[in-house]
Formats: structure tokens, sequence, C-alpha cells
């Protein structure tokens, strides 16, 4: 019997029934990946001034480069993970480093832009021309790899292209292969650019490349839908036709989105959901240790109390680490205390201190007794560093170090650590190019960089990071970068708390994982069904 | 009538333009700098004075300001730094969402506010008028992020009546041609059914969690509203001249009632169209509450400055349009240009 409360009822609930039909009839279900993030791509070129971090995974997906790091297992199964030594070609069907080490010649493979056209030569030194002379990110990261002026790369040929050495750099050929250095079609590229040699506006807007997916739609804030080109012959033809990223700020929504199986994919949740999910075992969690990355606490230097080498180490002394990890990062992180007093040639790696108050008191005590301190964090990252800064105020308190807690919103944490003159600081900060003397060089030489947060000025520490930096063999290195270590264990102008995991939620039904430097999603390597 | 309207309009120039100075100095004084937070992880200070030069932020602010009005003159807003569009379109593109869902849950509250509001004044004391009190008290304090989670969880997670909250439409719906910018109307217009259910099932939680935020104000205000008007003279009159129950109520004494509760629902309304950030988060709904803390966090001034100009200008018109309302409800009010 139809009533008016069963009729309104109906006619209430007929949205939804309709919808769940509506999904299963598309067809493209199952060669469509949705993936859902926090905040999407805010242009499609990576090379851009004030790019942000998501817009990589554009110049991942939908350009090529020379060279991409090779595939290799994650040692606790899940997927791939990249070796920074390990390289295969990209654009580049081949490449050979001349005989005295000085430039490398590179014969590019067949392949064409979204556009057909062929990619050239020409292109290949367009593109890595603007991004030595764009500024901003693009340029520094370039300049990391010593990568710094247009007159080092050269066409020889409309197929064979050739980069000339400033000097012998480790990180040049590795530097090629981040999501900087990627491939336009300059011919549309300058046609379109309205007399800007870099046509950063459109650009900004349109892709041109000859990657394995273009941008079929680009929302901002909203979605972002990629399409697999076809045409793609710079590696294995993808398998999912089509990806939909959409961008949910709230991760609860993510996360319940994951665990009913509504989306395939979830990047940047708390640490707490991926614990929970991985428990639960309805949906898969890869994690790696991120490359080259570390939650440290910096201890300035030159101002302030921790001028004192005593006071640093007694920081380090009386760290909870355990209890940091487990309740900062649910355990989603590689614990950095109890380290060997000789250290490995690896970054990062447990220093030799452990949770010891007794050793910190005595070393307050020598240094003159307790005092009162700020510490900060970025408020972008307070999920984390929070409960971290918390934990420590209360390690702190027992040995006579009062800690005040001073979170700073996401766009005054710059201005923030810019300044140089904060006793205290929680940061993470990762570097693409996983080796030490990468990570050093950005965050405890004497070039004072905005990520030596703690001003640590010793031209001692300077003179072996350049050395390892530029060393001849490998046997140099590993003594370099041991001794810098060794160092830095004493110094501690930063206290490493836990190298972080990089998390993705996965359904059962998608495989083929690939972890980059650059943390975001490569489309080209995953499978569903 | 027009010229009422035009010299309304005139009145409002100043607090326009007051409002344009306001926030771009206020802009300015936040703490924060652009410039270091877009030049990106591992830059350098010529790096981020480069860009400092480039978004024009190295120069004086009287100049800064000079460039900001002419662009502005030629309703240029600037571009936004979060996501890499001129302010003008992303407003356009957002603002239909954010009016979408503030105008349905505003149409919820009242269909359920009103009744129970008139009711509850008509049945003072009564089991009905604890009802509205009850009611009122819970819809305002709970949080909307709260209640925004909690249907969530019950209507999606647990039960799966309701579609996945990804936004305005299910991944593999498409958009409507675009006329109103609002779905539900133009897939009606359109004649898309099955985009129109889909619109609306994206809407209905959202809605709801506005919905029982605002049924508070609406329905005390109602309430006393009706309170005052059934004492009055008039209603003793019409009652004493035999005039039916019905007719007393609703003829003469809501109509009388409505006055403040057009006011209200003006307020309500406005204050909803920017401040639903958080339903907007939970539910993944790309409008302008979001599209603006999201630019504060970032010192992203030009989607901050367009944002507040908006939402000023948007309020002296539904000022004038409440004002408006006010002579059609009570033809006793007159309104002075």
């Amino acid at each position: 019997m139809i009533t008016r409360r069963t009729a309104i009822a109906a006619g209430l609930a007929a949205p939804f029934v309709a919808q769940g039909k509506l999904g299963a009839q598309t067809p493209s279900r199952a060669e469509t990946l949705l993936l859902v993030q926090e905040y999407g791509p805010n242009s499609l070129d990576m090379q851009g001034i004030g790019s942000s971090q998501p817009v990589n995974g554009v110049a991942l997906n939908c350009y090529d480069r020379l060279l991409r790091f090779k595939p290799v297992p994650i040692p606790g199964g899940g997927g791939n993970t990249i070796a920074m030594g390990e390289l295969e070609g990209e654009l580049a069907e081949s490449w050979q480093v001349a005989s005295d080490g000085m430039s490398c010649t590179f014969k590019l493979r067949d392949a064409a832009f979204h556009s057909g056209r062929k990619v050239t030569a020409a292109d290949v030194k367009w593109s890595l021309d603007r991004a030595c002379t764009i500024g901003g990110f693009a340029t520094t990261q370039m300049n990391a790899g010593s990568l710094e002026k247009p007159e080092q790369f050269v066409v020889v040929d409309e197929k064979t292209f050739r980069v000339d050495f400033v000097r012998k750099d480790k990180m040049t050929l590795p530097n090629l292969a981040v999501t900087i250095p990627f491939v336009f079609d300059s011919e549309l590229a300058i046609k379109n650019g309205g007399g800007d040699p870099h046509a950063k506006e459109w650009l900004k807007n349109n892709v041109v490349g000859s990657g394995a997916y273009k941008v079929e739609s680009w929302k901002p804030g909203v979605e972002t839908i990629y399409v697999r080109n076809d045409a793609w012959t710079s590696g294995k033809l993808p398998q999912l036709r089509r990806i939909i990223a959409r961008d949910i700020a709230s991760p609860s929504t993510r996360r319940a989105l994951m665990e009913r199986g509504d989306a395939d994919v979830s990047y940047g949740l708390p640490p707490k959901d991926f614990k929970d999910l991985l428990d639960a075992g309805k949906v898969n969690v890869v994690g790696v240790p991120i490359p080259n990355g570390v939650w440290g606490c910096y201890l300035n230097t030159q101002v302030g109390p921790f001028k004192d080498v005593r006071l640093r180490q007694a920081v380090a002394w009386v760290m909870p680490y355990e209890k940091l990890l487990q309740a900062s990062l649910f355990g989603r992180g590689v614990d950095m205390s109890g380290g060997a007093e000789t250290p490995k040639v690896a970054w990062p790696q447990p220093f030799p201190y452990t949770s010891n108050v007794a050793k910190a008191k005595a070393l307050v005590d020598a240094a003159g007794g307790g005092f009162s301190t700020t510490l900060y964090f970025d408020a972008g990252n307070a999920t984390v560093a929070e409960p971290m800064a918390v934990l420590i105020k209360e390690a702190l308190g027992a040995i006579g170090i009062t800690v005040e807690i001073n979170k700073v919103p996401g766009a005054n944490f710059r201005t923030e650590i810019a300044k140089k003159t904060n006793p205290m600081v929680l940061n993470r900060f990762a570097g693409w190019l996983d080796y030490p003397d990468y990570y050093l060089f950005w965050t405890m030489h004497g070039n004072n960089s905005i990520f030596n947060i703690a001003a640590y000025q010793n031209p001692e520490l300077d003179k072996l990071i350049d050395a390892a930096r530029f060393a001849p063999d490998k046997a140099a290195y590993d003594a370099n970068v041991v001794d810098f270590i060794k160092l830095v264990n004493r110094e501690v102008p930063m206290v490493p708390i836990a190298q972080p995991t990089h998390d993705v939620a996965l359904q059962k039904a998608i495989g083929g994982y690939q972890f980059q430097p650059c943390r975001e999603p490569d489309f080209r390597y995953l499978t569903k069904g | 009538m027009l010229r009422m309207i035009g010299g309304r309009l005139m009145t409002t120039i100043p607090s326009v333009i007051g409002v344009i100075i306001v926030t771009f100095l206020l802009t300015r004084v936040l703490p924060g700098d652009t410039a270091a937070y877009f030049a990106g992880p591992a830059a350098t200070p010529q790096a981020i004075a480069e860009i400092r030069s480039k978004l024009g932020l190295d120069r004086p602010l009287p100049v800064q300001f000079v460039s900001y009005v002419t662009a502005l003159a030629k309703g240029d807003l600037g571009q936004s730094l979060t996501t890499g569009q001129s302010v003008t379109a992303d407003l356009a593109a957002r603002l239909p969402a954010s009016a979408e869902l503030t105008l349905a849950g505003l149409l919820l509250a009242m269909s359920v506010a009103l009744p129970l509001g008139v009711l509850a004044a008509v049945k003072q004391g009564s089991w009905i008028d604890h009802l509205c009190r009850v009611v009122a008290t819970a819809g305002v304090s709970l949080p909307v992020f709260f209640t925004g989670l909690l249907l969530v969880y019950v209507f999606y997670f647990l039960l799966g009546w309701s579609p996945a909250p990804l936004g305005r439409l299910d991944v593999f719906a498409s958009e409507p041609p675009r006329v109103t910018g609002l779905f539900l109307i133009d897939s009606l217009l359109a004649g898309h059914f099955e985009t129109f259910r889909a619109a609306l099932a994206q809407l209905i939680l959202p809605a709801v969690t506005l919905g029982i935020f605002s049924l508070a104000p609406i329905t005390r205000m109602t309430r006393a509203s009706m309170l005052a008007v059934l004492g009055a003279d008039f209603v003793r009159t019409a009652r004493a001249s035999g005039l039916t129950q019905a007719k007393v109520i609703g003829t003469y004494a809501f109509r009388n009632a409505m006055l403040p509760v057009v006011t209200t629902l003006g307020m309500v309304f406005s204050f909803l169209l920017g401040a639903n950030v958080l339903v907007e988060k939970v539910f993944a709904w790309p409008g302008v509450g979001s599209y603006a803390v999201e630019a504060l966090i970032a010192s992203d001034y030009a989607p901050i400055q367009g944002f507040v100009l908006t939402m000023a200008i948007l309020y002296v018109v539904l000022n004038l349009l409440i004002d408006l309302l006010y002579g059609v409800i009570d033809p006793r009010v007159r309104l002075e240009g």
C-alpha cells in the first residue's frame, strides 16, 4: 500500500538509489583510478615560480625527462622504490659519459609530443635552458646538480644531445631524473608564449609534453583528470586509461572513502589513520622510509642557550625517542637513537644518543643549570609536530629546561626560520637527492641556507662536506662522510628524532606502486584488478 | 521605486570604498611572507627576492594600492597564487557552489523552523514549545564539522545510503552546461535528470548539516516575534470579531511577525555563505569559504581581498533586497533614499 509517508520516503531515497545504478553502469570504472588527495596542483608547470607540491605529479606523469630512476623493490614488499645511482633512459635511448668524465652524450629515442611532433634535441635544450634561467625553485634544483648555465646544454644533431659538466658532480645525472628538467614541446611553447621567452603564463595552464598522460581537465581546488597518451613510447604503456584526482581537504573523509572502497588511492593521511588502516587490513598501506628525510630538533648554535655544546648534547640525551615515534608518528617511522659509535655511509642514521636522563642532567648542571626557552614548529605539520613538541617539553622539564611551545602558521614559518634566532625548532627536511653530503649541505653547511635552522657555522664541517660532494673516488667519499657524521654526532646542531615513513593507502586491487623522490603518485606503473 | 533603489545604492559607495582600503591594509599587515612561502623548499634568498619583485611586493604600499585599484576598476581582482588562476574566475566558479549549498540549507531550515516557531508561540508552554527549545539548543550547540562528520559516518559509512562525499557531483557524472552555476537548476534546464539526481544526492547531507546549524536563530526569532504579535491589540480585536484561529494566525499575526524573521534570514544567509568552511572541508565542497581560508593560510593577498569585497557587495545587495521585501510584507514601511 502506498501511503503518503512511504511516498515521501521513496522520493527522498530516490536520488541515492539511482546513484548506485549510475556508478555501476559506467563502463570505464575498471580502467579508471580515483585518487583522493588533500590538495591538488596550482599550476601545470613545475618549473614555474610558486608551483605547489602536487605539480610534481603533473611533471612526472605528463612530461618525460632524459632519464628516470629505475624501479627497485621495496625491501618489505608492496611495490617499488628507487635507488639514487640506478637510472634508466626515458627520452634517452642510451647515454654515454665522456672518457674525461666532463660531459655526457644522450641519444634520443623516437618519441612524439602530445601534438604529434617528434621530440628533438632542440626541445630538450630549450627545456633545460628554461629550468636553469627561470629562477626560483627550478633553478635552485638544477644548480644542486651543477647544471648552472645554458652553455652546458648542446644540440649535437636532431637526435643527439650533450650536457657539458662544469665540474665532476655525482649528482648531475640523478638530477636529470627528478621532476624539474622535463621536456616541453618548445615550438608550441614559443608560439603561444606571447613574447615571454619562458612562456610562463601559457605553460601554467597547458601541458605540452610527451609523457604517458595528458591532462583532460583541470579545475584548481576541485579535481584534475588525466587520460592516457596511447602513443607513449618512452616506457611500457600504462594500464590505467583515466585517472581522476579529487581534492578532499578533510582527512576523515578521505579515510572513509578508502574504507568504503569508493576511492582507490589516498596520499597524505595522518600517521594514525595509516596505522589504523594497516591494522584493520581492509586496504593496503605501503610505507617507504623517506630517503634523505628526517624529523629533527634544531638547536640554535649562534644565539641563546644552545650555543653551549653541552646543552645540545643534553637535549640529545633526554629526548624520549621511542615515545616520540609511537605517540606522534604512530610507529610509522624509523627511530634515530642508539646508533653505533662509528657511523655508516648513510643519511639519515641513528645518532649514538639514547634516552638517558642522568647523563643529560649532569651536562645541564655542568653548563650552569636550568633555563627557559621556546620551541617553534610549523602549524601545517601540527598533526605530527604538536604531540612531539609536548613530549619534548615534558622531557626537558625533567632536566630543568622549561620549554614554551610556539606554533607558527605556514606562511610565517619560513620568515621565522629565516631569522635564525629561534633557540629550538622542530622541522622535517627531506632532500630529493639521497646523499648524506646533499642533506648536510642544505641543513648544516656554512653557506647558511634557509634550512640551516641551527645557523651552524663550522669551517671544518664545510671542508668535509665540500670534499665529499666532489670526491674523486668512493673510498675518499666514504671517509669524508664518516668524518662529517662523526662531527655532527658530537656537535648536534640538530637532534634527529625519526625518519618518517611515506605512506600510501591503496585498495587491494591496486598494484604496481612506485615511490618517487618527489613523493607524488606515479600513475604510469599502477595497475587495477 | 527605481529612484529609491538608486539612492540606496549611492549610500553604499562609501562603505565599499572603505572595505577596499581596509582589506588592502589588513592583508598587508598580516604576518607572514608570501614570497618566502611560494619560493618553496630549498629556496635561496635570491630566489625569494626574485619572487617578491615579480609579485610587486617590494614596491612601497601606496604604489601597490594604486595598481590594485587600477586593476580593480577594470574588473581584475588579481591572480591567486594558491590556485594559479585569476581570482575573478575562481570566485565565479566557487560562488554558485556556496550559494547552492547555502540556499538549500536555508530552505531546509526554514521549512522546519518557521512552522515549529509559530506552533511554539501559539501553544506556548506545551510539548511543542519544549521541542522547539531543545531543537534550537541542540542545533546551535553542535559544531557543524561534528554534525557533518556524524552524518557522513551514519549515512555514508555505516548505512551506505548517501553517495561518497566527493564534492558537488559523483566522479563519473558530468557537469550540466553552465547557465546559473547552480547544478540543480542547470541540470533541469538542460533536461539532464540523471545529473539532477546525482547533484541532489550529493547536496542532501551538507545541506542538512547547514540546516541543523541555522535552525536555532530562525526558530527562536519566529517564536519571539509571533509571541509579541499574538499579544498585540489587533490580534485580540480579530479574535473578538470571531475570526477563525487559522485566519488570525495565518493572515494577520504571521504576516506581521515576518519582519524580524526576514532580517534574521538575511543575516543567517550571508553568514552561512562565507562561514561554512568546515562543511565545505568535510564534504569536499568547492565553495568560497574554504577558498578564502586556504588563501589566508598562505598569505595570498588577492583572493582574500577579492573574497571580502565580493562578500561586502553581496551583503549590500542582500540588505537592499530585504528592505524591499519589508515594503512588500508591510506597506507601512517606507524607505527613504
